[in-house]
C-alpha cells in the first residue's frame, strides 16, 4: 500500500503588499482545509470523496473566489463553475453558469455519477440541481460586500480583474486602481481580488483525484466560461497524477495546463517534480498561472510563475506546509 | 510540403448498407465543402479563415449534425456549440448553448477576436451574438424532420444517441424505415475541418448540435479546447464521436502531445490516440505542419474528405483501418 498526499490552493498571483491579517486568514483557511482532508484520508475515504469534501469547505468559506465570495460578472451577479475528476478510469464531471447551487463541486460530482454526460451548464445545470435536490440558495447569498466594491473598481479601471492583482509597488496598499508595471491577463493589474480554489489528493490505494471551483474573473462577460470546468485545462486526473490549476484562465486553456503535466509524465517519463517545473517554465508562454499536483506514489508538488500562490500540502509521513510566497 | 486540408461530417456506426437517399446528399456535401476549402487554400487564404469557411458550409448543410440539421435535446430544442483554434498563436474561441445563431463557428471566432475571453455559453453567448450582429434565425430553422424522428426513436428506446449511426428500427411499415438497419445508435455527426498552408500555419474548427436526446445544458467535446479541437505549431486536430470519451481522453490535444513527446508521425499519433478510446466511440481528422494528413476512427465509418497540394484527394465514409500506412 502506498502513502497518501494532499494539496489545496486558493489562487495564484498574490499582492506583495497584501495586509498581514489577510495572509494569516488565508493560511488559517488552507490549514483548516488540509486538516479536513487529512482526517478524511486517515478514515480511508477514497481520493474522489476527499477532494469534494475539501473543495466544499473552500466554496463555503467566503474568503476565496468560489461559492460564497465568488467574483462578480459585469452585471453584478455570480456565475460559478467547477470540475472534478477521478483518476482511475478518468471519470469526470463539470458544471458552469451556476447561480443558485450552494456547492458547485458537488453538482459536478453528481453530473459525473448520475448522468451519461460530463458537463452541464447554465439553465440545464440548474434544472439538474433542482431535480437532484441539492441545496439551493438565492444568488445574493454568494455576493460579498468586498466583491461589490471590487467590481466597482474594476469597472472604473475598465479592466477585467484577474484572480489576484498586484498594485503598483510603492503605492499605499491595495485599493488603488492604477497602472502597474506588473501585468496579468494583458491588462493593468488593479486591486486585490479573490481566487479560484482547488484540491488534489492521492489516497493509500494510489488513486488520484482533482477538483477545481471558481466564480471566475471579476467583471467577466455574462456567460464567460474559464479554465476551471474544462477537463485538461483547469483540472485533470489519471492513473499517474492529479492536477488543479489557477491563474489566467485563457492562458491555462491555451496551454491545456493540467493535461500537460500528466502528458509529460506519461510520454516523456518525467517524475512529478520535473513535470511541474517543466510545464510552468516552458509551457505557459506569456501566461501567468500556478498549479498543485500529486502523483500515485504519494508525492506532492506545486509550481507557479506568479508572485505567490495561496497553497498548502501534506503527506502521510507528517510533512505539512502552508504558504503564500 | 504545400497545403493540406481534411474535414469530417461525423464518425459512428454508419452501416455499409446506408441507403442512397441518406448517403448521396452527404457525399455531395463533403465534396462541396472540400472544393470550398481547396479553392480558399489555392487563393492563399489563411488556414484559420479556411477552416471557418468550410465549417460554415458544413453547418449550413442539413445532413450533418451542426447548424441546420443539428440533433435535438431531450426537450426537442436546439443547443449548438463550436470551437476554433489557431495553431501558431494558440488563440482560440468557443461557444455553447446556441439556439438562434446560424453559424456557431463564426461566433466562436468572434469570441476569440472580439472579447478578452475564450469561451461564452448560453444566454451570454446569444447576447454577444446580438451585439455582434451575426446572422440569427428562429430555432425552427435548424430543426429537420429527420431529427424530430431521431429524437422520438431515442426517447422510445430511452437512449442517448451519439454522433452517427442509423436510426433504431421500429415497425418497418414504410420503405425508408425498412431500409434502416436495426439496433444501432443513431448518430449523424459532428463536423470539423483542419488545414495547413505552405508556410506551416495550422488551424482547426469543430461544430455540432451534440447528442440526440441530450440533457438540456449538456456540453460535449466539440467546444472544449484539447478535447474536440486543438492546434499548435505541430498539427491541427478535429475530433468526433462520443463527447464524454473525447473529454476524458483529451483526444485532440493528445495527438499533438504524442507527436511532440514520443516523436511519432501524425498518422502514428492519430492511430495511437484513437486506440486509447473504447471502440465505437471516436474518430478524428488531422494535418501536420509538414502537410501530412491523417483520418482515423474506431467506429464503423466516418464521413470525411481530404486533399493536399500534390493533387491527392479523397472522399470516404468507410475503409480506413486504424493502422499506420505510408
Amino acid at each position: 500500500m502506498g502513502a497518501w498526499a494532499i494539496a489545496v490552493h486558493g489562487g495564484a498571483g498574490v499582492d506583495p503588499n497584501l495586509p498581514k491579517e489577510r495572509q494569516e486568514e488565508a493560511k488559517r483557511l488552507l490549514t483548516r482545509c488540509l486538516d479536513i482532508g487529512i482526517s478524511a484520508l486517515r478514515s480511508n475515504l477514497p481520493a474522489i470523496d476527499v477532494v469534494e469534501l475539501v473543495v466544499r469547505e473552500l466554496e463555503t468559506d467566503p474568503l476565496f473566489n468560489s461559492g460564497r465570495g465568488s467574483a462578480l460578472t459585469e452585471n453584478g451577479t455570480v456565475e460559478m463553475e467547477a470540475s472534478i475528476m477521478d483518476g482511475p478510469k478518468r471519470r469526470c464531471g463539470a458544471v458552469s453558469g451556476l447561480t443558485t447551487v450552494k456547492n458547485p463541486v458537488s453538482l459536478a460530482r453528481l453530473v459525473m455519477d448520475k448522468t451519461p454526460h460530463s458537463y452541464l451548464a447554465f439553465a440545464g445545470a440548474e434544472e439538474f440541481a433542482r431535480k437532484q435536490g441539492v441545496e439551493l440558495v438565492d444568488n445574493q447569498y454568494f455576493i460579498t460586500e468586498d466583491n461589490v466594491g471590487m467590481l466597482k473598481l474594476a469597472k472604473e479601471a475598465n479592466s477585467i480583474l484577474f484572480d489576484y492583482r498586484i498594485p503598483t509597488l510603492g503605492t499605499c496598499g491595495g485599493g488603488a486602481a492604477l497602472e502597474s508595471p506588473i501585468q496579468m491577463n494583458g491588462l493593468p493589474i488593479s486591486v486585490y481580488a479573490p481566487e479560484t480554489v482547488g484540491c488534489v489528493v492521492v489516497d493509500k490505494e494510489g488513486r488520484c483525484a482533482a477538483a477545481t471551483s471558481t466564480g471566475g474573473l471579476m467583471n467577466k462577460m455574462t456567460g464567460r466560461i474559464g479554465d476551471s470546468p474544462l477537463i485538461g485545462s483547469g483540472t485533470y486526473a489519471c492513473d499517474l497524477v492529479a492536477v488543479s490549476c489557477t491563474g489566467e484562465g485563457e492562458a491555462i486553456i491555451r496551454s491545456t495546463l493540467a493535461r500537460e503535466v500528466a502528458a509529460v509524465m506519461e510520454y516523456k517519463g518525467l517524475n512529478l517534480h520535473e513535470a511541474v517545473d517543466y510545464v510552468i517554465k516552458y509551457r505557459l508562454d506569456e501566461g501567468k498561472a500556478g498549479l498543485i499536483a500529486v502523483s500515485k506514489n504519494g508525492e506532492v508538488a506545486c509550481g507557479f510563475n506568479t508572485t505567490g500562490m495561496f497553497r498548502g500540502c501534506a503527506t502521510e509521513d507528517g510533512f505539512m506546509e502552508v504558504g503564500v510566497w | 510540403m504545400g497545403w493540406a486540408i481534411a474535414l469530417h461530417g461525423g464518425a459512428g456506426d454508419i452501416p455499409r448498407s446506408l441507403p442512397p437517399e441518406l448517403r448521396l446528399p452527404r457525399e455531395a456535401g463533403l465534396r462541396h465543402c472540400l472544393d470550398v476549402g481547396i479553392a480558399a487554400l489555392k487563393a492563399h487564404k489563411h488556414p484559420l479563415d479556411v477552416v471557418e469557411l468550410v465549417v460554415r458550409e458544413l453547418e449550413n448543410h442539413p445532413h450533418f449534425n451542426a447548424g441546420k440539421g443539428s440533433v435535438l435535446t431531450s426537450s426537442g430544442t436546439i443547443e449548438m456549440e463550436a470551437s476554433i483554434m489557431d495553431g501558431k498563436s494558440k488563440r482560440c474561441g468557443a461557444v455553447s448553448g446556441l439556439s438562434t445563431v446560424v453559424n456557431a463557428v463564426s461566433l466562436a471566432r468572434l469570441v476569440m477576436e472580439k472579447t478578452p475571453h475564450i469561451y461564452l455559453g448560453f444566454h451570454g453567448a446569444e447576447a454577444f451574438a446580438r451585439e455582434q450582429g451575426v446572422e440569427t434565425a428562429d430555432p425552427s430553422y435548424f430543426i429537420t424532420p429527420e431529427n424530430i424522428e431521431r429524437l422520438k426513436q431515442a426517447q422510445e428506446a430511452n437512449r442517448v444517441q451519439i454522433d452517427y449511426t442509423q436510426p433504431i428500427q421500429k415497425e418497418p411499415n414504410d420503405a425508408a424505415a425498412a431500409a434502416r438497419i436495426p439496433n444501432g445508435d443513431s448518430q449523424i455527426g459532428t463536423v470539423g475541418c483542419v488545414a495547413v498552408d505552405g508556410e506551416g500555419n495550422l488551424a482547426s474548427a469543430t461544430s455540432t448540435g451534440g447528442l440526440v436526446n441530450k440533457m438540456a445544458g449538456r456540453i460535449g467535446d466539440s467546444p472544449i479546447i484539447g478535447a474536440g479541437t486543438y492546434a499548435n505549431h505541430i498539427c491541427a486536430v478535429s475530433a468526433t464521436g462520443k463527447g464524454e470519451a473525447m473529454i476524458r481522453g483529451t483526444v485532440a490535444r493528445d495527438v499533438a502531445a504524442v507527436m511532440e513527446f514520443k516523436g511519432l508521425s501524425l498518422k502514428e499519433a492519430a492511430a495511437y490516440v484513437i486506440d486509447q478510446v473504447p471502440p465505437g466511440n471516436a474518430g478524428l481528422v488531422a494535418v501536420s505542419s509538414t502537410g501530412e494528413i491523417a483520418t482515423v476512427y474506431n467506429t464503423a465509418g466516418m464521413f470525411r474528405a481530404s486533399a493536399s497540394e500534390d493533387g491527392y484527394s479523397e472522399i470516404s465514409i468507410w475503409d480506413s483501418p486504424i493502422k499506420v500506412s505510408n
